[in-house]
């Protein structure tokens, strides 16, 4: 365990020392709280009308998750909110590929890794280190969010059915145990990624595809092929355990030290 | 402390042929002794020093390290070591003293702050401890990567290229710090380039170009090479003298270079005077007497220059 903290500790003061990376961590977390409160705010203003988007307008399938005493436009809130419920889980999967994809390749630049790599750290040590490194920060960012988002919502005007359902199972099996799952696979892939390639920008660029998963629901779900509820939800959590799994023994597996330092040019 | 029996490393590329870089390297370091490797660019002296240092696997042969194997105890080699590596590979946006501190903490140390401490002043980094080390110059660099390598006390330490791109007074420092190393009796295994370092520096050198040409002390390499010449300047030169010089047993050769007499022999120390009462007693003035001492340069470029006149090849 210590040198699993001497990792973490060695990588967050690295990463916080660059004022560059500390803003894009921030930022996306601000933005995605901000935008869902904004919309909430402007349709909160007459739940009649909602801007012009009516229960018709939704995807059928979609009118199951409400309830029968909710009014439309709660309804349609509600629809609207649970696209934003996917973009909270894109949070996780964003947030620490930067730090992740550099983690890497950008010791193989610097020339650091050999001088680590000669001590007595063990492969799963260091990749255990350097991926709760970038998962936990990403992880307190999406809670931190999903916090000020449940606080601001009675401010701003939502009504109670609305935020008794965000602050439902759905929401709250996404943000707690979704995010982070998403997170774990999302920095073991971009540590494999960083291992693999000679450049940092490569492998923040490569990493990046891991959101199209995640833009794949979103659009399903816009387009009624999937909605996004508890029993999604848990399945989605399911899979996402047997991917993590799997990467991390896939990340040690692939981290050929050899590899690394020899084919480094 | 070091020893290694047929080590071989061949790196095998993707659609072409696979290269050695080291083949049937076999040499014993004994404990305390200060071992330079030399050798080209491209010798293969870092893979060696990744194998030694159970970076990366050796394809044959065999090394124990510290009483450790390389393929079967890496964690413990990697424990009982201490490397430079050829570049210092240090976290530049953070201070020396984080620096040292997460090594410090990976490799286990006790007490980390008296170690650290302890380094940071023998080294001359104490004031600029809480600096980024992307502040530092080259040649702090390359002390705090030497601190590095020291803080878990390792009794053997490699050293890969260790004053590579230092000014000659950083490079100074470093070479005055591994005599202090020395002083403590560690082992000491030197990559280096720097062939008048190497001199000053080892009891024993191997030369090396992906195989062990030749290894030795300085002396005996140079012996080996030029064997030993005396030169005797003298204020005038009578050809008639050379014969009863060239007379003496262990005297192989006797030349005249303008009013020099040039005498190749085994035994400089016993043969001197006899030679000296020779000269004087047929009237020559003998104004200076001096060994020709060729450098280790010469020596390293004619041994590697005869192994490729004679094809030795990986």
């Amino acid at each position: 365990m210590k040198h699993i903290r001497t990792i973490i500790n060695k990588e967050w003061a690295e990463v916080f020392k660059n004022r560059m990376v500390v803003f894009t961590m921030s930022f996306m977390p601000l933005i995605f709280t901000i935008l869902p409160l904004v919309i909430l705010f402007i349709t909160s203003r007459d739940l009649g009308d909602m801007g012009g988007v009516y229960t018709t307008d939704m995807p059928v399938e979609f009118l199951s998750v409400c309830e029968k005493d909710m009014t439309s436009g709660e309804c349609v809130q509600i629809y609207i909110v649970n696209q934003f419920l996917l973009i909270f889980l894109m949070m996780p999967v964003i947030i620490p590929v930067t730090i992740a994809a550099y983690s890497i390749v950008g010791e193989k630049t610097t020339h650091s890794l050999e001088p680590l790599l000669a001590t007595p750290i063990t492969t799963m040590e260091l990749i255990v280190g350097k991926s709760l490194a970038a998962v936990l920060p990403a992880i307190m960012a999406g809670w931190v969010s999903f916090g000020v988002f449940l606080v601001a919502l009675p401010v701003i005007g939502v009504s109670e059915t609305v935020i008794n359902y965000i602050a439902g199972p759905t929401w709250l099996l996404a943000v707690f145990v979704a995010g982070p799952l998403m997170a774990i696979a999302s920095v073991n892939f971009a540590l494999f990624v960083s291992s693999r390639v000679n450049d940092p920008r490569v492998a923040e660029q490569i990493a990046s595809v891991l959101i199209v998963p995640i833009l794949g629901l979103l659009f399903a779900q816009l387009a009624g092929v999937i909605v996004v509820n508890v029993f999604v939800m848990l399945i989605f959590i399911a899979g996402m355990i047997l991917v993590d799994i799997g990467m991390v023994y896939l990340g040690v597996d692939i981290f050929q030290r050899e590899n690394i330092l020899t084919h480094w040019k | 402390m070091i020893e290694t029996k047929s080590l071989t490393k061949i790196f095998q590329v993707k659609n072409s042929q696979d290269v050695v870089a080291v083949k049937d390297l076999t040499i014993s370091v004994a404990e305390g002794e200060v071992f330079g490797f030399l050798g080209p660019n491209g010798a293969g002296k870092t893979t060696s020093v990744r194998m030694l240092t159970s970076l990366i696997a050796p394809t044959s042969g065999a090394a124990l390290v510290n009483g450790f194997e390389v393929g079967k105890d890496d964690q413990k080699i990697r424990r009982s070591v201490g490397i430079l590596t050829e570049s210092p590979g240090l976290y530049e946006r953070l201070s020396a003293w984080k620096n040292l501190e997460i090594y410090a903490n990976l490799y286990d140390v006790e007490d980390v702050d008296r170690q650290l401490t302890k380094y940071l002043q023998m080294l001359n980094l104490w004031s600029r401890r809480y600096d980024p080390v992307g502040s530092f110059s080259k040649g702090m660099r390359q002390k705090l990567a030497v601190a590095r390598a020291l803080l878990h006390e390792p009794r053997v330490l490699f050293l890969d290229e260790p004053t590579s791109g230092l000014d000659p007074e950083a490079a100074r420092l470093v070479r005055e710090f591994i005599e202090i190393l020395r002083g403590q009796g560690r082992t000491i295994f030197i990559c280096t380039h720097n062939l008048d370092e190497a001199d000053r520096l080892c009891d024993r050198i191997g030369i090396f170009k992906t195989r062990l040409i030749t290894i030795d002390t300085p002396k005996n390499l140079r012996q080996k090479l030029y064997g030993r010449k005396v030169v005797f300047h003298l204020r005038a030169l009578d050809q008639a003298w050379i014969d009863p010089i060239r007379a003496l047993p262990r005297v192989s050769e006797v030349k005249s270079v303008g009013q020099r007499l040039v005498v190749s022999l085994d035994d400089p120390e016993t043969l001197n005077p006899q030679i000296i009462r020779i000269l004087v007693e047929q009237g020559a003035d003998i104004q200076f007497v001096g060994e020709i001492r060729h450098s280790l340069e010469d020596v390293y470029l004619q041994t590697i220059k005869d192994s490729e006149d004679i094809g030795v090849k990986p």
